[in-house]
């Protein structure tokens, strides 16, 4: 038994040592020509986002499996490398760190933006771009100096562009004049969707108040919401409260529309919620199955025969993600890191699973929303709301 | 004034949760003087053997009730067993961080095997609303508020009408002495935590069948609640755990219907702040000197 320890110690640290090395010549040569576009997903497949990260995951794969049997992007194929970030973002930032150094073209993820912002010092420091398919957050492109931050884009619409289309889809779509929110202030998330609401609504916003996440009792606030007079109650927030509130309002008697942001978009919210209480609800998604889109059928059918279930909005954002890496790879004489990120500016009209689209000058995609519409907990409506 | 009198409808409502799980608190702490931190993730245990009690044999409430009661009552029982017993001789403070280390123990072990998500609790009993005119009241919330008084009658009969609340009593005094007038300390310990574990996993129960919501963490934030409640009403005595839920739900309510929804939670902790200013014992204890 000592033996074989004292033997495993060798090889680990002769294992390391290689290790070393490689890496090494990896890093140097990463910016030179090789035989396969490498591409490192950076994904929370354990903790508690991992739901997130693994649908992602899955996401990544298929894309990556189908472009490597139509023949790969100019004769390279596709490698891909997943990482597990565990949920936690120092640890986002330490492994883009280390895929760049194991000689990875672009870093794929990772889901939220609290990672992905971590992230991206990483990425930019090693001159590798990073696209996450689903961080939110409007500062997960932009420094705090207002600059665009050159190597990270995503492939989903950012948060305020969400506040600002269900403003305009209760403005125009539902017809409100009064408003109240009761968002979730304890995440960036639920503040700037209430913020970006707020200032695009055209009509009154009657009362403002708010909940933190955790939070299961929202009697009170809702009972004084109840002796307001209003057309729709926005819930900027995710769907383990939303859930929660929209049973609780509608047991209360309150039965005006309620909207939400993508927060909304996971199925245990008709769960919470009770599919009878779930009817004038509406949400803003980045994708929907529905809909004669071919690309999206296709797209369906081929991740349901691999995993065996319907795909989500992650796992259709981060399959866009690949294509559009391809996408930008493609007209490349040089792959390289630097070349991917200029390329990937350039995009232009991408044809995705989520909607068609090209990057704005802070590396946005310009893309629609679909406004969801449930009726006792089933989806009957989509509306898209067109960017500005 | 109708939505005066809803609020306080709601107030007595959430009130009442906060009495159910801090019954069992005030209950452990009047007898071993042991604040039990550990006593929110009971309540939380008792959640989830309820949800899956319900889930997977597909029962109807009480049988689930009886089935999360008792796996909690079993619960309580081996933390003492394991963590508390062997530093009974120790200080007070000791027993109070191995309390928090059982606390987190119990709410990450449980995120580790099911998950960190929120999960629905199987809707076993239809929530009917009545209307009566002023104000409206469901027939959970009419549930767990009779719950929580039956509760706290049957404890205080149990503490100070039964032999062995007798013998709890005497522990609580001087469980030396009791030993020697032929009490088995040991036993009488046990089935306090029996009893308090027992209680907080029907509030578990309840509560999540109330909101339809349960996940590992749904125990903190209410536990600590029910902590400053007892410790509002007086810790150790039984009817100033009721008091003291009822009074903290209130005023959370008040707060978020009058005042600012996002004061809610200071709000509380400003109370357990200026009680243990301005009278520790609680509004219903009473002031003693320890004998030295």
């Amino acid at each position: 038994m000592t033996k074989k320890r004292w033997f495993m110690g060798i090889t680990a640290s002769a294992a390391m040592l290689l290790a070393a090395c490689s890496a090494e010549s990896v890093e140097e040569g990463s910016s030179e020509e090789t035989d396969t576009i490498n591409i490192a997903g950076i994904f929370e497949q354990s903790g508690p986002v991992a739901a997130y990260g693994t649908s992602e995951l899955n996401g990544v794969q298929l894309a990556v499996e189908e472009i490597n049997e139509a023949g790969g992007v100019n004769g390279k194929e596709f490698e891909l490398t997943d990482y597990d970030t565990q949920s936690e973002e120092t640890e986002a930032a330490q492994l883009a760190t280390r895929a760049a150094s194991e000689g990875a073209h672009v870093l794929v993820g990772p889901a939220t933006s609290g990672a992905a912002m971590a992230a991206a010092p990483s990425a930019a420091a090693a001159s590798v771009p990073l696209v996450s398919p689903s961080a939110t957050a409007d500062q997960v492109t932009v420094g705090e100096d207002g600059e665009v931050t050159p190597y990270v884009f995503r492939t989903s619409f950012k948060d305020s562009f969400q506040g600002i289309a269900l403003a305009n889809f209760a403005d125009n779509e539902l017809g409100a004049e009064k408003a109240v929110i009761l968002g979730d202030n304890s995440s960036d998330y639920g503040v700037g969707l209430a913020e970006a609401f707020t200032g695009e609504f055209d009509g009154e916003i009657v009362a403002t108040e708010n909940f933190t996440a955790g939070d299961t009792d929202f009697s009170a606030v809702l009972t004084s919401l109840a002796d307001q007079e209003f057309d729709v109650l926005f819930v900027p927030g995710y769907y383990e409260e939303a859930g929660l509130i929209i049973r609780q309002a509608r047991e209360m008697g309150i039965d005006q529309p309620i909207l939400g942001p993508d927060g909304f978009g996971n199925e245990q919210l008709v769960e919470l919620a009770g599919a009878e209480n779930v009817t004038d609800v509406y949400y803003s998604a980045h994708y929907t199955s529905e809909g004669d889109n071919p690309n999206v059928s296709e797209f369906v059918s081929a991740f349901e025969e691999s995993y065996g279930s319907e795909p989500d909005m992650f796992a259709a954002l981060a399959y866009d993600t690949v294509y559009l890496v391809a996408d930008a790879v493609e007209g490349l004489d040089e792959v390289t890191p630097e070349a991917i990120r200029d390329a990937l500016r350039e995009v232009e009209d991408f044809e995705g699973v989520t909607g068609t689209f090209s990057f704005d000058d802070f590396h946005n995609p310009v893309k629609s929303a679909i406004v969801v519409e449930l009726e006792n907990g089933e989806e009957v409506n989509f509306t898209e709301v067109q960017p500005e | 004034m109708s939505s005066f009198m809803q609020q306080v409808i709601n107030g007595l409502s959430l009130g009442s949760i906060y009495a159910l799980i801090a019954l069992g608190y005030t209950m452990v702490y009047g007898i071993i003087k042991l604040i039990n931190f550990a006593h929110g993730e009971i309540f939380m245990i008792g959640a989830f053997v309820g949800y899956a009690t319900i889930q997977f044999l597909n029962v109807g409430l009480v049988p689930a009730l009886i089935v999360a009661m008792a796996a909690s009552a079993l619960l309580g029982v081996i933390i003492e067993r394991v963590a508390y017993r062997p530093l009974r001789k120790s200080s007070r403070i000791t027993a109070l961080i191995t309390a928090i280390g059982v606390s987190y123990l119990i709410q990450n072990g449980m995120i580790q095997w099911v998950g960190p998500n929120v999960r629905p609790f199987p809707q076993v009993l239809s929530n009917v609303r009545y209307d009566l005119g002023l104000f409206s009241i469901s027939s959970i919330q009419l549930i767990i508020f009779g719950t929580a008084i039956v509760l706290m009658v049957a404890l205080q009969l149990i503490v100070h009408r039964t032999k062995m609340g007798k013998a709890m009593r005497a522990v609580s005094m001087d469980p030396e002495a009791a030993q020697l007038m032929g009490i088995n300390v040991n036993h009488v310990i046990s089935f306090t935590f029996m009893l308090g574990s027992a209680l907080a996993g029907a509030g578990g129960v309840l509560v999540g069948l109330f909101y339809n919501t349960i996940n590992p963490m749904m125990g903190f934030l209410p536990g600590l609640k029910a902590f400053i409640a007892a410790v509002l009403g007086g810790i150790g005595i039984i009817p100033g755990a009721m008091l003291g839920g009822v009074l903290i739900g209130l005023t959370e309510t008040m707060v978020v219907a009058y005042g600012d929804s996002l004061l809610r939670d200071a709000v509380v902790f400003v109370i357990l702040i200026l009680i243990l200013l301005v009278r520790p014992s609680g509004i219903l204890g009473k002031t003693t000197k320890e004998k030295v």
